[in-house]
């Protein structure tokens, strides 16, 4: 069964029952695209009011080093992850599939680099 | 060895750097005294960022007028070794920090400001300020946007924000005229393209203002009276404390090297 | 940066889980392979780590408090600015810490709410004062130098979500100690009156940085679970031997004494250090060291005086949310 990214979300409801406790804030995952160009990668969380401050906020926090040129921020909620249980039926099936990776294949030294 | 306050001759050109530099330090050193005590750990980082800019601004800004000075001063003797009657920031920054809306509210008036500014400056024909100014544009504009978000939120958050909100907007307001004062010396700066008249930005920065100020619910205060003093050196009793602590170092161990 | 001396693990509930889990898991952590926040995972691991990464992210934000003492009062613009964003890597540091152990299902909310309530802990090593500009040298080359070498183990450690966030943070803190050794050499090589409160400073910390190990390995009750989780990989006397080597002979370049006129170095090299004063860490543990009270004061007042803060921006959000669901309804 699909899970919530993060046990946080299922948990953090049923253990605010004392009314003297601190609200949440949201929380926000962040994924940053650095400078070389790859994807975006996830770099961290944190928690802001509403999206434009998890924006901000990302920003002061996760590229303080010159880390990115772009950044997501998701609701952590918003994520939905496979079940570790799944593992199995889920990545075993490709691990077989041998033929669909270029060292499957011969090709004589003299040929060249293909 | 020596305690005594440095002299500066306070030529147009090294009396312009200077207050810029001396807005700079002071503006972050307050959002520095934030560092440990913020609302919420976001804004820890998110005023030590904006500190660490100005910080940033400042050193340049001082080095560059020791450089045009040509006398052994430097940037820790600009700030060190200058008292209160020698410092030439605007009131508005030294002004204390108050609750979170106080502190914002001084960030945003100072930053609507900056962003202009510095933007206009990079058109200066003195290479240096252009440079400097071309750096500090892109700090300002942020600063702006993060203060800008938060004066919505306070002004449209809750009761008790939005009163925290309106005062220090009625309070600070009277530190804003200050901004746009020119005297002579900088007035033949702008005539020689070296500086750009705030003056002139007058009008967009009340512009900017009033469009987050009333998204944020808010209202700008009616009255046109306003302080005047820091640019000459005539402060609020506030910057001597705060020089005495940032200073408190170079004074008791005099000309030692850390 | 600060955990090994609180390090406490949860043995006892482990009766209750699905036995056939526990041996999985266990062989999953035997075979170094990291765990993840939706993997199933006992009690006892949960509860140890949200502890032991809380108290980790505790003492990153008070620790920010001592240091920020000086933000104010540095010397030059030059060291302002760098203590500046050492502290502000801090806090940095606890927030990626509290999410990681949120992800163990725990808010942050709920975490820091422990704290300031005094039923959480954090290091010690944040209850003692820092007097001069000295002690910000010696914090950072004493306490980042022992912080280093309890955190560089935790980069592997068996909880994937905390070891990702200390590879970021051992990364952010590189300069953390060359910034406070720095401080120390151009003391060492400055005025008399420097040197002698380098000196001062030096001897007021040397203990209680030695103490941020943990108690000795003989009286540690703790360590067997945390070490057969892979939360722990080196006993506290290891770190603390490791890093009694490394420092001397930085001390010996700064020409300062540490203070501890029994110390020799043995055949193997070692520095062989005196009888640490384990009744001083228990009583500032209790509660009773000289900066407790103000630690936590000083977090009670930032978390009190920002309620208002936190509440306006909650309520804008929820009039934003309103708002757009009117807007899209229209």
């Amino acid at each position: 069964m699909p899970q919530s990214a993060r046990s946080v979300g299922l948990h953090k409801q049923q253990s605010r029952e004392n009314a003297m406790a601190t609200p949440n804030t949201p929380l926000w995952e962040v994924f940053i695209r650095s400078r070389n160009g790859l994807a975006h990668k996830h770099v961290g969380s944190l928690h802001a009011s509403d999206a434009t401050m998890a924006l901000q906020a990302a920003r002061d926090i996760y590229t303080r080093r010159g880390e990115g040129l772009s950044i997501w921020v998701v609701p952590s909620t918003a994520i939905t992850a496979s079940d570790p249980a799944d593992k199995g039926m889920m990545f075993e099936p490709a691990e077989s599939k041998i033929y669909r990776h270029p060292t499957f294949y011969e090709v004589p030294d003299e040929v060249g680099h293909m | 060895m020596n305690v005594a306050n440095i002299q500066v001759s306070e030529t147009p050109l090294v009396l312009y750097a200077l207050r810029r530099a001396d807005d700079a330090l002071i503006l972050g050193h307050r959002l520095s005294e934030w560092c440990g005590h913020a609302p919420m750990l976001e804004e820890d980082m998110a005023l030590s960022n904006i500190a660490l800019d100005l910080l940033g601004q400042a050193r340049e800004l001082y080095s560059y007028a020791a450089k045009v000075e040509g006398k052994d001063n430097d940037e820790d003797r600009f700030a060190y070794l200058r008292d209160v009657r020698q410092y030439r920031n605007l009131l508005l920054v030294e002004q204390p920090n108050g609750d979170f809306a106080q502190t914002l509210v001084r960030q945003f008036f100072y930053s609507t400001l900056a962003d202009l500014y510095w933007r206009a400056m990079t058109a200066s024909s003195d290479a240096t300020l252009a440079a400097i100014a071309a750096k500090s544009e892109k700090e300002s504009a942020y600063h702006l946007r993060h203060a800008s978000e938060w004066i919505i939120r306070l002004g449209d958050g809750t009761v008790e924000s939005h009163a925290r909100a309106q005062a220090a907007i009625d309070h600070l307001w009277a530190f804003t005229g200050e901004m746009f004062a020119v005297d002579e010396g900088e007035r033949a700066l702008i005539h020689a393209d070296i500086a750009i008249d705030p003056g002139s930005l007058r009008g967009r920065w009340l512009t900017t203002l009033s469009g987050v100020i009333s998204e944020a619910t808010l209202e700008l205060p009616q009255t046109d009276w306003m302080q005047q003093g820091g640019r000459s050196g005539r402060h609020s009793e506030h910057l001597g404390h705060l020089l005495s602590e940032l200073q408190s170092m170079q004074r008791t161990f005099p000309g030692q090297t850390w | 940066m600060y955990t090994q001396a609180l390090n406490t693990a949860e043995a006892d509930d482990r009766g209750l889980e699905d036995a056939a889990k526990a041996v999985q898991f266990q062989a999953r952590i035997d075979g170094e392979e990291r765990i993840e926040p939706n993997d199933w995972m006992p009690a006892a691991y949960r509860k140890t780590l949200t502890r032991q990464i809380s108290q980790h992210a505790h003492s990153e934000i008070v620790g920010m408090l001592p240091e920020g003492n000086w933000i104010t009062r540095a010397p030059t613009l030059r060291r302002k600015a760098a203590l500046l964003a050492k502290v502000q890597d801090e806090c940095g540091h606890g927030l990626y810490l509290y999410a990681a152990a949120e992800t163990l299902g725990t808010s942050r909310e709920e975490l820091v709410d422990a704290m300031l309530a005094g039923k959480a802990k954090y290091s010690s090593i944040f209850n003692y004062p820092t007097l001069t500009w000295a002690d910000i040298g010696t914090i950072g080359w004493l306490v980042d130098g022992a912080a280093i070498m309890n955190q560089i183990p935790l980069c592997r450690c068996s909880y994937g979500p905390y070891a990702r966030a200390m590879i970021r943070v051992c990364k952010e803190e590189s300069f953390h100690q060359r910034q406070g050794y720095e401080i120390m050499l151009t003391l060492c090589r400055g005025s008399d009156e420097q040197k002698a409160m380098a000196q001062d400073a030096l001897n007021r910390w040397w203990w209680p940085v030695l103490m941020m190990f943990g108690p000795p390995d003989a009286t540690s009750q703790h360590s067997d679970t945390s070490t057969k989780w892979k939360i722990k990989r080196f006993s506290n006397d290891e770190l603390r031997q490791k890093f009694v080597d490394a420092t001397v002979p930085q001390a010996q370049y700064l020409g300062l004494t540490i203070p501890d006129p029994g110390m020799i170095q043995d055949a193997d090299g070692h520095w062989r250090y005196s009888e640490i004063d384990w009744t001083e860490f228990k009583q500032v543990l209790a509660g009773n060291g000289p900066c407790n009270r103000d630690r936590l004061a000083a977090r009670r007042k930032a978390h009190d005086e920002g309620g208002w803060v936190r509440e306006a921006a909650a309520a804008y959000a929820a009039k934003r949310a309103q708002r757009r669901t009117a807007q899209a309804a229209e």
